[in-house]
């Protein structure tokens, strides 16, 4: 685990506040008389710019040679971290993935997703 | 026709990643699929508990739909007066017509402290659904026992201890009760079953007027399982029948699936370390009470539904 | 036969439900509580008898009455309700939410003690217990004026600068079962003085879909709080706008503070609601006695006009104000305490005591008023009242 790596994981990392800010009306730096009325939040989604891969100790490694695409990994991921493209699995969205492997435990193919130690920085 | 994974896959994520429930959570997993399977514009609203905290933290929000949280023990009836809202709108022709409401909330907001204003709305026949995201005890504050945990299961207030083996009480039948209130559609659904869950879901949108889903929602920190094990563990529940699939559609008792061999519970409590002390001394009572209740429930279940009785 | 428009003789709750129809609230949770049921049983009457288009929602309880209508405020609909001492006990929770989010909701109390022992009548134990909650308050001393501040409240929640609740006030049984004479517009008079009310924001816009209740953690929360409190210290100047406009309309204006021959009082009786009929009596009585006395009556209780409180009491050389109701430990009842802590930052503050009356209904009659402001004027004389609460109309001596 690097310096970086835990930088990464603060909820109010340098990159996510970038990234609120252009994804909103409002911006992070915003003074209070400023915010969004009654502590809503204006637009949906926006977790999206929040990274959770940092609670991972082990990643599932997706395989696309050996996959299926039975999409099973796809449905009973909780962090909607599996990535498709035209409904064919295409790897893992490792910013969101928590690493809780349901997805390795519930593969039919044993080898398409395999959970290794995660040893990788994230991405910022 | 049998609904595909595929298709299930062009419908829009409704709850963006990088929420943040625990690694595993299976009721995120569930309010997933239940959106998954949502075919029409809705508005959402959850009561106070982790689906609501883990999703919302501000500035972030998880939720693609509209959405509000107010309180604990009223989703029923903030969902009551989004529809109303929402008809009054669809009237005008603000909105289009076929918009939804749905509420989720947990076992202690649906089986506990939401219970009145669940019936209340049932039996006002507001059209929404309702989804329970059943993970058997209060698991936002930490493991309190519910009215949905079960008999035996240890808890952070029903502890295993030198005199108690968990919780002294069964569980309340919610889906029973929500029955009792004849409104158009009721089930139970697992996320293991996605199938069936999205099946339903279909249905439930389609009535006018109440539905209602319960949906087991296995939670490896308050059962105390290995979290990749969630939807094993939420089959196994179905298999031995201490939840089966079923619903009660306009008053009509389906079951949904009917496992070829029904396997003990004590398989299902084994690999739960809620139950450990039931397989050390003195816990064997216990174990025979559970089965015993289960297979009652199973055999009274089999009836309604007009099928056959158990045959093993 | 009641006419539609002109002079009528109602009860208060009458009013109160004509207001409620006349705003044309699109969604309304009612329930019923003593003494407000006759409000909702006559407004469920206008919905039944197609003069009121409402969705009107039938809920299991208060708590559910404002949660239903918080659902559908949030969702860009006109959203109100009605309630009573318990009923508004069982809101409390939904209270502090409704006014958080900022939703523009309504709702009419028809004000009655919070026991126990249980009790049905009127005093302000239950108002009182919501005076915190970030609600704008307006207190009705008549039928009339429960019906003008049950219209104006509408335009001062949704107003854009204010987007807070309202919560208009008027005394149960002395004014919401009494009849009395008052004005009443025309249903398209009021339509178009409150006009439509739709969000550009709300939880039917799909295309920026946005969440209500968020949990908001220490890093934003105060923020969050702070700009609430401060659309409530904006918004007296919206409500006196509010009430410019209404005064046009109607002839009738209200301010937040009412003054009755204080100009040169020496004393000064400070209350609340319905009892400030009875007070004037006894100050007209008093003031052919040459007790230099008069009064002001708080109409808008939050936000307290403190520095319009402070300015109108500076010059008088006693104050009693009076409370119906109690604040257990506290100093002073909350009227009382809300009005010397407005003088204390003032420029003058004249002695000041309480006088607790009407707990649970118990009637105060002009010789009770006599009676205080006699005990008044000598506190004006010795500038040390007897005591920091005094109760007015026990059984028996006070002491």
């Amino acid at each position: 685990m690097t310096v970086e790596r835990q930088h990464a994981i603060q909820p109010y990392a340098p990159a996510v506040q970038r990234e609120i800010h252009k994804a909103g009306e409002w911006h992070w730096e915003d003074r209070w008389r400023d915010l969004p009325a009654g502590g809503t939040v204006p637009q949906g989604g926006t977790s999206e710019n929040y990274v959770t891969g940092g609670w991972r100790s082990d990643k599932p490694i997706f395989d696309a040679v050996t996959c299926t695409h039975c999409l099973l990994c796809w449905v009973f991921c909780p962090d909607s971290a599996i990535d498709l493209d035209d409904g064919k699995v295409t790897g893992v969205a490792y910013d969101h993935c928590k690493g809780c492997g349901i997805c390795a435990y519930e593969c039919p193919k044993q080898d398409a997703m395999v959970m290794a130690p995660d040893t990788q920085e994230l991405p910022q | 026709m049998a609904i595909k994974l595929r298709e299930l896959t062009q419908t829009p994520e409704l709850i963006a990643g990088g929420h943040r429930a625990c690694a595993g959570c299976l009721g995120v997993n569930a309010v997933r699929q239940v959106l998954h399977a949502v075919d029409r514009p809705v508005v959402t609203t959850s009561a106070t508990g982790c689906l609501e905290v883990t999703t919302t933290i501000y500035p972030y929000t998880a939720w693609q739909t509209p959405f509000i949280h107010s309180a604990f023990e009223n989703v029923a009836a903030t969902a009551s007066g989004i529809e109303r809202a929402l008809k009054v709108l669809g009237d005008e022709g603000a909105i289009p017509r076929k918009v939804k409401t749905i509420a989720f909330a947990g076992d202690g907001g649906t089986y506990d402290i939401g219970l009145q204003a669940l019936s209340g709305a049932l039996e006002r026949g507001h059209d929404f659904l309702y989804v329970c995201y059943n993970n058997e005890a209060y698991m936002n504050t930490g493991i309190q026992r519910s009215g949905a945990t079960p008999y035996g299961a240890s808890t952070t207030t029903s502890p295993a201890g030198r005199r108690s083996l968990g919780k002294t009480q069964r569980p309340k039948n919610m889906t029973d009760i929500v029955v009792a209130h004849s409104v158009p559609y009721v089930a139970q659904a697992s996320p293991h079953s996605w199938r069936d869950l999205a099946t339903k879901v279909k249905k439930a949108m389609d009535k006018e007027g109440p539905a209602f889903i319960n949906i087991l929602a296995p939670c490896h920190r308050g059962w105390r399982y290995p979290m990749e094990e969630g939807i094993n563990i939420s089959k196994m529940a179905v298999d031995t029948c201490v939840w089966p699939l079923f619903e009660v559609d306009e008053g009509e008792w389906n079951l949904s699936y009917r496992p070829r061999r029904k396997p003990d519970v004590a398989d299902w409590l084994k690999r739960q370390r809620r139950f450990d002390h039931l397989f050390k001394n003195g816990g064997g009572p216990v174990l025979d009470t559970i089965q015993d209740t289960v297979d009652e429930d199973w055999a009274k279940l089999l009836e309604r539904c007009g099928e056959p009785p158990k045959t093993d | 036969m009641r006419p539609d428009t002109g002079r009528v003789a109602m009860t208060g709750n009458e009013p109160g439900a004509l207001a409620m129809k006349q705003v044309r609230p699109d969604v309304v949770a009612g329930y019923p509580i003593t003494p407000q049921t006759e409000l909702m049983q006559q407004f469920a009457q206008y919905v039944a008898d197609g003069e009121s288009e409402t969705e009107l929602i039938l809920v299991e309880s208060e708590h559910s009455a404002m949660s239903a209508v918080i659902g559908a405020s949030a969702t860009g609909v006109r959203a109100m309700t009605a309630t009573s001492a318990n009923g508004l006990a069982l809101m409390w929770e939904m209270l502090y939410i409704a006014a958080g989010y900022r939703l523009p909701i309504s709702t009419m109390l028809v004000s009655r003690s919070l026991g126990g022992p249980i009790n049905i009548h009127c005093d302000h134990s239950d108002a009182m217990g919501m005076r915190d909650t970030g609600w704008i308050m307006l207190f009705a001393e008549t039928a009339q004026e429960a019906y003008d501040n049950g219209i104006m409240a509408t335009r001062i929640a949704e107003h854009d600068q204010v987007r807070l609740p309202v919560m208009t006030v008027q005394d149960g049984f002395i004014t919401s079962h009494t009849t009395q004479v008052l004005s009443i517009l025309t249903d398209e008079q009021v339509s178009e003085f409150v006009g439509i009310y739709r969000p550009k924001k709300s939880l039917s816009n799909f295309d920026q879909p946005m969440t209500y209740g968020a949990i908001v953690l220490p890093d934003f929360y105060m923020d969050v709080k702070r700009q609430q409190a401060e659309a409530m210290d904006n918004s007296p100047r919206f409500v006196e706008q509010v009430a410019d406009e209404y005064a046009e309309l109607t002839g009738r204006r209200h301010e937040a503070l009412e003054s009755y021959r204080l100009d040169d009082a020496q004393v000064a009786l400070v209350v609340l609601g319905s009892a400030a009929g009875t007070a004037k009596d006894a100050i007209d009585i008093m003031r052919e006695r040459a007790i230099a006395v008069g009064l002001l009556k708080v109409r808008m209780f939050r936000p307290f006009p403190r520095v319009e409180v402070a300015e109108a009491l500076s010059r008088t050389r006693a104050i009693c104000v009076l409370d119906r109701s109690l604040a257990m430990g506290a100093p002073m009842g909350p009227l009382a305490a809300d009005v010397a802590a407005s003088l204390v930052t003032g420029r003058r503050a004249p002695p000041l005591y309480n006088a607790v009356y009407g707990l649970g209904g118990r009637d105060i009659t002009i010789a009770d008023f006599e009676g205080v402001i006699e005990e008044a004027a000598e506190v004006a004389q010795t500038g040390a009242p007897k005591a920091t609460v005094r109760y007015v109309g026990l059984r028996g001596n006070e002491e």
